[in-house]
């Protein structure tokens, strides 16, 4: 629409195209930038959360500005390049990083199904393949460095996203197979808005690929318990050891920014992208709301993974990989197969199977929530409370506490009255 | 290609600032990418001459700077210093400090092991339990500071008794705090103890034998876990331990073998129910009474030397002192566990990954300042 109307003005159609395609990657890089930095600060105050601390609380609202002071403190940081370093590639290295991540979002979906940069009918290739791109960033990072650490930390992450790259695309696989194309807005655009027609849901096998993409996922963005290449307690920093100022901000801003990648990928092609119901049709805004909803909600479930569990070694990743995910991989993806031939003339049956993964799937939901209601309970036995502080002034007769008997007796009389 | 590819040892230098060494220690480790060959502890660059200090200072004195020897557990220190100057003395300490003693050294000891615990978490990528722990470990703080007026390095333990008397509510405080604490040590287990990845890094590795424990002088939590019943509280029993009744939790191989880091790593996590079991106890029986025996303010004992040896957080940690009629030590020497762990470190970290070294320090519960005094 826009290049249509520029070309009407007499601008030349590449080039009104140029400025197009311009205009959009400003607004997803920006995107980016104010995404990685905000979501930053709610990582750092759901971890807060998750263990009995306050998270930053100081700049801004609540701490909500902090990512700017850290962005401002960043860039004003010297930018030190070690001796014997390779320069070109240390320069390069965050920079190609935070380019594989951006032009990522390329392909994402923005809440309606059409609502894509570039719907490219090999979306879902694109995205493996220029995901990988990371991989060299920090592969160039850890060798340019001129330090040990650096260097086993980019080992150790072409290792790993070597490795992992098998089994997310295999886990995509089943919902590929569903959609019968390999453009994203076709994926969404095959599932419906509510749980029992998402592809997570459809079958076991959809589930298990579900969860090989994610768990994949995790360990392509670098996240506990897959983060071997910046293990700070064992390799300091890993690849990013050397980097300072805004290169480092640079891995930051990519690492945050492929939360999003994660999570949109995550909610487009499993669990019904941005589908609402026919009654939210016409609400403006609704598509993306749920859209974003779901992301963030698998963005949480990323933290929540990095926050709680320990990390992997080197090798017992590998063997993961290889020797679980890859198998489950392909058992997913010939289940789906056989799944579909099994169903093929039936919508009954189907539908019968994805709506018992949905109440299966309630309730393990259910059974979570009590567990972690019990773990709230025992957080919330008292330590150090009043009654230990006056119980002994009150049996020597040091204080009379007056107050509390008076209360307890208004309340016995007004449930008498 | 194969034959002209020239592959070398990589030598990289591990501290004395890495995040994982617990303080200033330095590994000179040789890998080949990232198998370890060789790793050669470099220590003592925590070495603050403390046993020398000793010579200068009055018997009295020296306590404060027990407290430096092992600052996780400086109760437990000031009670073994003062107790070897006592056996040297022959002071009568009054039975209402020896309870105080037991309960602050227990309370101490869960502190410690805490911190042994959410540190190995840590060194293995789990932050969240770490910090959970030192919240636990917080309120241990509150309790000492309550007895003591101080939160880490304590001071509290006088020759012949307690420098104070607790507070009237501590003992309330306490059971309040191990009616807490008991939860949440089991969730903390159930949030890394029992997580499969965790005993995955854990299990099979750096197995130490009975024999190969004794033959590197292990003590402590170390050496049982390699299966060897032995802890002083028991086998030359002091102050009232006698009259506790607590087990003394050794490694069973509960995900692996006898003796790996798992087991080094979960006695501790036992060891801190059974120092809860003390502490009841403890608090049920503490009599009133004094808490400061008959010692004169300037003591200058006959010449003779004393051993002392007392079950610390970190094992057998024993107090030689010889006098010669001075009002401060001839010589003093302290016996510390993480010294004689940590030389067991070039031969358990022989063919392991770089993530397993870090594994294996932090299940050896090695602390820097108690490394080199």
């Amino acid at each position: 629409m826009l290049i249509e109307s520029m070309t009407s003005l007499g601008v030349p159609e590449l080039v009104a195209q140029l400025i197009y395609a311009g205009l959009v990657a400003f607004m997803c890089i920006n995107f980016v930038a104010v995404y990685a930095g905000l979501i930053s600060v709610v990582e750092r105050r759901v971890a807060a959360k998750m263990q009995s601390r306050v998270g930053p609380n100081r700049v801004g609202p609540n701490g909500w500005l902090q990512w700017l002071a850290d962005g401002v403190k960043l860039i004003l940081k010297e930018d030190l390049i070690p001796a014997g370093a390779d320069r070109l590639l240390f320069k390069a290295a965050p920079m190609i990083m935070a380019v594989g991540v951006a032009a990522s979002f390329a392909v994402l979906p923005w809440g309606p199904a059409h609502a894509i940069a570039a719907d490219l009918n090999v979306g879902i290739l694109y995205l493996i393949s220029i995901s990988a791109l990371v991989v060299i960033g920090i592969l160039m990072a850890g060798w340019a460095s001129n330090n040990k650490w650096s260097l086993l930390g980019g080992m150790r992450a072409a290792a790993q996203i070597v490795t992992y790259e098998v089994p997310v695309a295999m886990g995509l696989l089943p919902a590929i197979m569903i959609a019968g194309s390999l453009a994203v807005s076709d994926l969404v655009n095959a599932q419906g808005w509510a749980p029992w027609d998402w592809v997570a849901f459809d079958n076991p096998f959809a589930m298990l690929g579900f969860l090989l993409f994610l768990t994949g996922s995790v360990a392509e963005s670098n996240r506990t318990p897959f983060d071997l290449t910046e293990a700070e307690s064992e390799l300091v920093a890993g690849y990013s050891t050397e980097y300072s100022g805004f290169r480092f901000a640079m891995f930051t801003l990519g690492e945050f920014a492929n939360t999003w990648v994660v999570g949109a990928i995550s909610a487009a092609i499993f669990l019904g992208g941005g589908l609402v119901p026919p009654i939210l049709a016409n609400v403006p805004g609704a598509a993306v709301g749920v859209f974003i909803l779901k992301t963030l909600f698998m963005v949480f479930v990323l933290m929540w993974f990095r926050w709680t569990l320990p990390r992997f070694r080197i090798d017992q990743m590998m063997d993961f990989s290889w020797k679980y995910m890859l198998p489950l991989a392909l058992l997913a993806f010939f289940g789906q197969s056989i799944y579909f031939l099994a169903t093929w003339d039936s919508l009954v049956a189907q539908s019968v199977v994805s709506h018992l993964m949905v109440l299966i799937f309630l309730g393990v939901f259910f059974v979570f929530i009590n567990r972690v209601l019990i773990n709230y309970r025992h957080q919330a036995t008292v330590v150090n409370s009043y009654k230990t502080e006056t119980d002994y002034l009150v049996k020597t007769g040091k204080i009379v506490l007056a107050a509390p008997k008076e209360a307890a007796a208004d309340s016995s009389e007004q449930e008498e009255g | 290609m194969g034959k002209s590819l020239k592959t070398e040892i990589m030598t990289i230098n591990m501290g004395p600032q890495h995040p994982s060494t617990h303080g200033v220690i330095r590994f000179i480790i040789k890998t080949d990418g990232e198998i370890i060959h060789e790793c050669i502890p470099d220590v003592g660059y925590l070495h603050r001459s403390i046993e020398k200090i000793a010579e200068a200072v009055s018997w009295q004195g020296f306590v404060p700077y027990t407290d430096r020897v092992d600052y996780l557990a400086a109760m437990n220190a000031n009670w073994a210093y003062c107790t070897a100057v006592e056996k040297m003395i022959g002071a009568e300490v009054p039975r209402r400090a020896e309870f105080i003693r037991v309960i602050v050294g227990e309370l101490n000891r869960i502190s410690s092991h805490l911190i042994a615990i959410g540190a190995t978490a840590m060194d293995l990528g789990a932050f969240t339990p770490f910090i959970q722990l030192l919240r636990e470990r917080e309120y241990i703080n509150d309790l000492l500071e309550m007895a003591c007026g101080a939160r880490l390095t304590y001071n509290y333990i006088s020759i012949g008794g307690v420098n104070w008397d607790v507070p009237p509510n501590w003992t309330e405080k306490i059971g309040e705090f191990l009616d807490h604490f008991e939860l949440a040590m089991e969730q903390m287990n159930r949030l890394i103890s029992y997580n499969r990845i965790f005993i995955n890094r854990m299990a099979n590795l750096a197995t130490v034998s009975a024999e190969t424990a004794i033959d590197y002088c292990f003590v402590g939590p170390n050496l049982r876990a390699s299966g060897v019943k032995y802890d002083l509280r028991k086998d030359i029993p002091y102050s009232v331990y006698p009259e506790l009744d607590f087990e003394i939790p050794v490694g069973e191989g509960r995900e692996g073998a006898v003796g790996d880091c798992y087991d080094r790593y979960y006695v501790r996590a036992m060891e801190i129910r059974e120092s809860i079991k003390i502490l009841r106890q403890a608090l049920k029986m503490m009599p009133e009474g004094e808490f400061q025996g008959k010692v004169k303010n300037n003591i200058k004992p006959e010449a003779g030397v004393a051993y002392v040896r007392h079950e610390t957080p970190r094992g057998d940690t024993g107090y030689l002192i010889q006098a010669d009629q001075k009002t401060s030590p001839y010589r003093l020497k302290i016996r510390t566990g993480s010294f004689t762990a940590m030389a067991a470190i070039p031969e358990l970290a022989q063919g392991v990954f770089i993530a397993d070294l870090v594994a294996i320090i932090g299940s050896l519960d090695v602390v820097a300042p108690e490394l080199d005094r």
